[in-house]
């Protein structure tokens, strides 16, 4: 019981370290929310020309259309959809060699990681998810929640799908083991997060067995879930197979990242040593 | 400290036996005609020096290159993928048809691309500066403009224009359009021009990152973010959009102009049909501005620490 509450005082620092740390940066942050906003509203009119050509498309009434739009936008960098949280590091530490101190700490690599990557998307969902969001709301007719409920079921859906990217951004990362230079592989897995979150277009407006495969991957739990779960299509029982959906693959994809951390490190060479 | 390295530049470049054979005594006072010539050609020795550099690097992690070239051209034929998706349920779009729109995309995304390879690393800048590189580019003898432009001079962005060189032929070969000589002509004029006023913007975004470092995501708004806009018909935004990305950021003339013109369809602004051939003149005013506010903002440079 001691060595389990040690342990999670331990990830929540670490937790905490990864929130402070991207917080730091607060010119960057206001530019980021920029740029969101900025393509927000360029979307914004692509989407109401696509609904007024065909109104219900996917669904969605024009009004959750748009707010599909902000809430892309709002997630983008906490479920880090094109990358930038912590595999660059990670990766960087395997091909320098540093990677070798990060074993021999008495904690767990993965986990470590995770926590550090929580905080981090903790801090982007608060300072870069909640000004596009307000913008588009005080801009265009959104579909907002009214109920707390809904506010708060969507969020646990951003927290499962913040671990299920992390799993997948992890598995990525430790490709650096065996090719050092991991940019190609990390480039190739934004492009299927890019396209198979939902992030491009809703994927309920995927044709056919597109849409029906592209629901059933992982990358779906990203965007596309959690803006369902927003929009008020999940609810009662449904809601609960939706949160057992996103925890599946979380715990799949984690499991196959300890395997491949395991294999991984009983072949490690540090370089130069 | 900025000039001063700059004067030092310029005498280590005399040192070096540059300007020989050129006309009068050197001197800082001394206006030569050739002397911006001088120093372009300077700064294009320098940038393809670096850039061939940078080649050979990236030459060195082969299957890495082959990923990212290709994962580059499947980036931004992502874009495109978004479009078709939205064809496969409509028919058209703000009053476009598929390879219609598929036109505007080609052409602005080809030069967007152009822009990209040849200066898409000026977003690095604003890292140069919080780190202190910066001096390091300061006090070789070769135009800072130059050395920026080519730092990690960048091949894999070859998938970019590629796929945008590729969504343009086959809109050609779609359209049904009557072609008249001036039609064909506007065609490279308006991807050389849209090149010019991207990289006018790559620019501009660079010298404000000398004030706002770590602001490098506000340039993203207006290069791929006025990529992302070109590729859509105009008369799918709002008047407002329309009228900032004609006379504020006059990202229009990239493809907007000169493409409505060979779709022979009328710009919502109501300017006179012919704008469509003012890329150019736009693109050099462009560059010129830019090449005004790059001056201030590496005057305005100071070093970090001391």
């Amino acid at each position: 019981m001691f060595v389990g509450t040690g342990r999670f005082r331990l990830y929540a620092a670490v937790a905490a370290g990864s929130f402070r740390r991207f917080a730091t940066y607060r010119i960057a942050t206001v530019a980021g929310v920029f740029t969101n906003t900025v393509f927000g509203v360029i979307l914004t009119y692509t989407y109401i020309a696509l609904w007024d050509e065909k109104p219900g498309l996917g669904g969605y009434d024009q009004a959750q259309a748009l707010t599909y739009v902000w809430l892309g936008q709002a997630l983008l960098t906490t479920v880090a959809v094109m990358g930038g949280g912590f595999e660059d590091e990670l990766m960087a530490r395997i091909r320098t060699g540093d990677v070798a101190i990060d074993l021999y700490r008495p904690a767990d690599l993965q986990a470590w990681w995770l926590a550090g990557d929580l905080g981090r998307a903790v801090f982007q969902l608060l300072a870069r998810g909640a000004v596009p969001m307000a913008f588009g709301g005080l801009c265009f007719q959104l579909a907002l929640p009214g109920d707390v409920l809904t506010w708060l079921a969507a969020t646990v859906a951003v927290l499962l799908g913040v671990v299920v990217s992390f799993a997948l951004r992890f598995l990525v990362a430790l490709s650096a083991f065996w090719l050092l230079d991991g940019a190609g592989v990390a480039q190739m897995a934004w492009l299927a997060s890019l396209f198979f979150s939902g992030m491009l277009l809703p994927l309920n407006v995927f044709p056919g067995a597109l849409g029906e495969i592209a629901r059933a991957l992982p990358w779906s739990a990203l965007i596309q879930v959690p803006a369902d779960v927003f929009l008020g299509k999940h609810r009662g029982a449904d809601l609960l197979a939706t949160y057992a959906f996103q925890a599946g693959w979380a715990a799949v994809l984690l499991t196959a990242g300890r395997l491949l951390q395991a294999v991984a490190t009983r072949r490690v060479v540090v370089q130069g040593g | 400290m900025a000039e001063l390295l700059r004067h030092d530049q310029e005498g280590a470049a005399r040192a070096a036996g540059r300007d020989e054979g050129r006309a009068g005594p050197p001197g800082p006072a001394d206006g030569a005609p050739d002397r911006p010539l001088a120093r372009a050609r300077d700064g294009l020795r320098a940038y393809r020096m670096i850039s061939a550099m940078w080649i050979r690097s990236t030459m060195a992690y082969r299957a890495s290159f082959a990923m990212t070239a290709l994962g580059n051209f499947a980036a931004t034929a992502l874009d495109f993928a978004a479009i078709l998706l939205m064809f496969s349920q409509v028919d058209a779009l703000g009053g476009y048809r598929l390879p219609e729109v598929a036109f505007l995309y080609g052409a602005a995304a080809t030069s967007f691309g152009l822009a990209d390879l040849a200066i898409g690393s000026m977003d690095r800048l604003g890292r140069r500066v919080r780190d202190g590189t910066l001096d390091t580019l300061l006090v070789r003898p070769a135009p800072v403009l130059a050395q920026v432009a080519a730092d990690r001079f960048a091949l894999r962005r070859l998938g970019r224009v590629t796929q945008g060189a590729l969504i343009l032929g086959y809109a050609l070969i779609a359209l049904d359009l009557t072609w008249t000589p001036l039609k064909v002509l506007l065609i490279p004029l308006m991807l050389v021009s849209g090149a010019g006023i991207f990289m006018a913007v790559f620019v501009v975004g660079g010298a404000f990152q000398f004030l706002a470092q770590d602001a490098s995501e506000v340039q993203n708004a207006f290069t791929y973010g006025g990529n992302t806009l070109l590729q859509y018909p105009p008369s799918v935004f709002g008047k407002d959009l329309v009228r900032g990305a004609t006379f504020l950021v006059p990202i229009a003339f990239v493809n907007w102009l000169p493409g409505l013109y060979v779709l022979g369809r009328p710009y919502p602004l109501g300017l006179p049909s012919w704008a469509a051939f003012t890329p150019p003149l736009v693109a050099v005013a462009c560059c010129a501005l830019a090449g005004l506010a790059w001056r201030a903002g590496l005057r305005s440079y100071r070093s970090t620490g001391s």
